[in-house]
């Protein structure tokens, strides 16, 4: 099985860089996504045991994020071919190979069970994610591509030398050296402490890059305010999830060692900063791309201060991973139409969005209430399942604080989510940007991903509530 | 053995310095190319017994970091047409203070941090910390596209250091799969420096600061 579903989106990454006809090539990756999205449900449903020498394995944390970044690149996929039909003027030959490619690699490191393959995979990912941040070849582009690599490929290197302080965790008690999940997981009573918590450190530094945490999410707004909508979607919703899908594995590990206090407060204060630091800076941002950047900075440090708390918060935290996921998904697909639309993306020249694209305006709208954690979407259900956690583990001033640095937030979003939105469009904007209006290619995916935003909100179906509280009881130490 | 080991990581250690010290691009350039092929010898130096896979992961890294890669940053700088200083952001003095205080913390670290005695022994993981960190400044206090990758490469030379003492536990296959990668990041990063070159004419990241807050 795991053979297959990181074969088949990279097989069809080699296809459509040998395909000939730009029109058609797009068609390639609803090809991808809806074989990948059967597998990941034969997945999910009969997780197998473990294969490759137990180097891949579907642990039930991996069963969550691979489903969220199945259904998230499925609806990217049909609004990719509604996309590159605007853009047949440029060649997305490398575009669609590396989103294939990305969606790869994205599934390799969720399987990997093996800290040097997941390393390895999470690496891939960065590579095969960069050429969709340049994908529109201009100055711009370039500045956040470069940014992208460089603050990633260093992030994703302190993790290497984490991976190696892991591995030497074990040589230093004399244990027989595997960096092979289970194995570490079986010895972790008897790591040798200090390099344990240092590998942990430098771990959390290195996929907290990836994942955005503050403060080494820099390459964060560069990179989402140029890239596509859809990249965007992607990055902020598949990559941020799988890094904090690492997170939790070394989490748990130190947990299984007795270092989860240490652990612990590492990923509170990290959280915590994180979200101090989006509310300082989507307060005044006026691009729509680079303030949903920080809404994700934002999430990660709610994600981080879930997991750091534990119990009920970290349920709440896995329930949040799934709602940021398909709500960030909303926004910055619609965020690429209203910039398709007003060809820009600050408050001075989007305005009116709802008039002028009826469908994308409105879901713009909707998906901030709903990533803004207001009811009856499933951020909320989620927020109130972290912030109940915090309370009920005694630290009061930590949520309170929260609170504090989430109603910042909302009034930032607010502000410029409203400004964008509503009024009417500025005079001679119809004759700059002509001929754009919502499809059904590049409306309905959007629309699909809200539906499941407002039903995770107002009932969590029964799997996923296996699932969550499966992932959960693994975190505690189960199996 | 082990006075000779003791004496190359404290070189190491001292190619820091250069590294941090040198006006001249095409100077660290030369100084990371030694840096690499001291590196690439030293699995031959640490190993219990010589067998071909030492041998094989020695003339793998010598070849990448002392030779292709460094070819790579040599040709890049003659087909660009740009100075040939490194332009940091902070005075030279003060790059080799902080490379002083790096190297510090890093001997701090490695006390705290027990190794098994043995090849290496503390100095292995001060040097490998050490360089980690001066890689870092560099990444951070220089202008130029081209001395953040040198940076970055410096600061992969830090984590395969520490690497040596893995050399026999771990498996081959991540061997290879680190130099892979770290030969496609530099790959993409020159691809990505050519096109600096192309929009900007010129390939100071000085002008990459119009994206910001």
């Amino acid at each position: 099985m795991p053979y297959f579903i990181i074969a088949w989106p990279a097989a069809l990454a080699g296809a459509a860089f040998a395909w000939s006809s730009n029109r058609t090539r797009p068609w390639l990756l609803p090809a991808a996504a809806l074989g990948h999205l059967l597998l990941t449900v034969l997945a999910a449903l009969r997780p197998g045991g473990p294969e490759f020498g137990g180097w891949l394995a579907l642990d039930p944390l991996g069963r969550v994020v691979l489903l969220l970044v199945s259904v998230l690149f499925a609806c990217c996929a049909f609004f990719a071919a509604g996309y590159l039909r605007f853009r047949s003027d440029r060649d997305n030959r490398v575009f669609c190979a590396c989103l294939l490619l990305f969606l790869s690699m994205t599934t390799l490191t969720i399987w990997a069970h093996h800290w040097g393959l997941m390393w390895v995979a999470m690496e891939a990912t960065t590579l095969a994610g960069a050429p969709l941040v340049y994908f529109n070849r201009n100055s711009s582009s370039l500045e956040a591509t470069w940014k992208y690599l460089v603050i990633s490929s260093v992030g994703i290197a302190l993790a290497l030398l984490g991976t190696f302080f892991l591995a030497y965790a074990s040589v230093r008690q004399g244990l027989p050296t595997s960096l092979l999940v289970e194995d570490l997981l079986a010895n972790a009573p008897l790591l040798s402490r200090p390099w344990l918590r240092a590998a942990f450190a430098l771990l959390l530094i290195g996929y907290g890059t990836k994942m955005g945490l503050a403060p080494m999410h820099t390459w964060k707004p560069d990179a989402y305010g140029e890239a596509p909508g859809l990249a965007g979607a992607l990055f902020s919703g598949g990559m941020t999830a799988c890094a904090f899908l690492l997170i939790l594995r070394a989490l748990r590990l130190l947990k299984a060692a007795g270092e989860g206090a240490f652990a612990g407060q590492l990923l509170l204060w990290l959280g915590l900063f994180s979200v101090a630091v989006a509310a300082a800076f989507v307060m005044r941002q006026k691009d729509i791309k680079r303030m949903l950047a920080y809404s994700s900075v934002e999430h990660m440090g709610i994600l981080a201060l879930g997991a750091g708390i534990g119990g009920t918060a970290l349920l709440g935290a896995l329930l949040h991973l799934v709602n940021n996921g398909l709500a960030k998904g909303v926004l910055f697909l619609s965020a690429g139409n209203i910039h398709r639309a007003f060809g820009a993306k600050t408050t001075d020249r989007v305005r009116g969005a709802v008039r002028r694209l009826p469908l994308s305006g409105s879901l713009f709208l909707a998906g901030l209430f709903a990533v803004a954690c207001t009811p009856p979407f499933g951020p909320f259900v989620s927020l109130l399942l972290i912030l109940g956690g915090i309370f009920e583990e005694g630290w009061h001033w930590v949520g309170g604080a929260l609170l504090f640095l989430l109603f910042l937030v909302f009034m930032g979003l607010g502000r410029t989510v409203l400004a964008a939105s509503q009024g009417a469009a500025p005079d001679g904007e119809e004759t700059a940007a002509p001929a754009y209006r919502d499809t059904l290619l590049t409306g309905a995916p959007i629309l699909v991903l809200m539906g499941l935003v407002l039903l995770l909100g107002l009932h969590i179906p029964d799997f996923l509530q296996v699932f969550l509280s499966d992932a959960l009881q693994y975190m505690e130490g189960g199996r | 053995m082990t006075t000779l080991l003791d004496g190359v990581f404290i070189a190491l250690i001292l190619l820091n310095f250069f590294i941090l010290g040198k006006a001249s691009l095409r100077g660290v350039i030369r100084v990371v190319c030694v840096q690499g092929t001291v590196l690439g010898l030293l699995p031959l130096l640490l190993g219990p017994h010589l067998d071909l896979r030492l041998v094989l992961v020695a003339l793998g890294t010598v070849a990448l970091k002392g030779v292709i890669l460094p070819r790579m940053l040599v040709r890049a700088l003659e087909e660009l047409s740009i100075r040939r200083e490194v332009e940091p952001y902070i005075s030279f003095p003060a790059s080799l203070v902080l490379g002083a205080l790096g190297t510090g913390f890093a001997m701090f670290v490695s006390y705290r941090l027990p190794v098994t005695p043995g090849p290496g022994g503390d100095l292995l993981t001060s040097a490998s910390i050490s360089t980690v960190l001066t890689g870092f400044l560099v990444l951070t206090t220089r202008r130029k596209a081209l001395t953040q990758v040198l940076g970055y490469l410096v600061l992969e030379n830090g984590i395969f250091i520490f690497g040596l003492l893995l050399l026999e536990p771990l498996p081959f296959l991540v061997e290879v799969a680190v130099l892979l990668d770290l030969f496609v990041a530099i790959f993409t990063m020159g691809i990505v420096i050519h096109h600096i070159n192309r929009e900007f004419s010129t390939e100071s990241t000085d002008r990459l600061t119009a994206l910001k807050d």
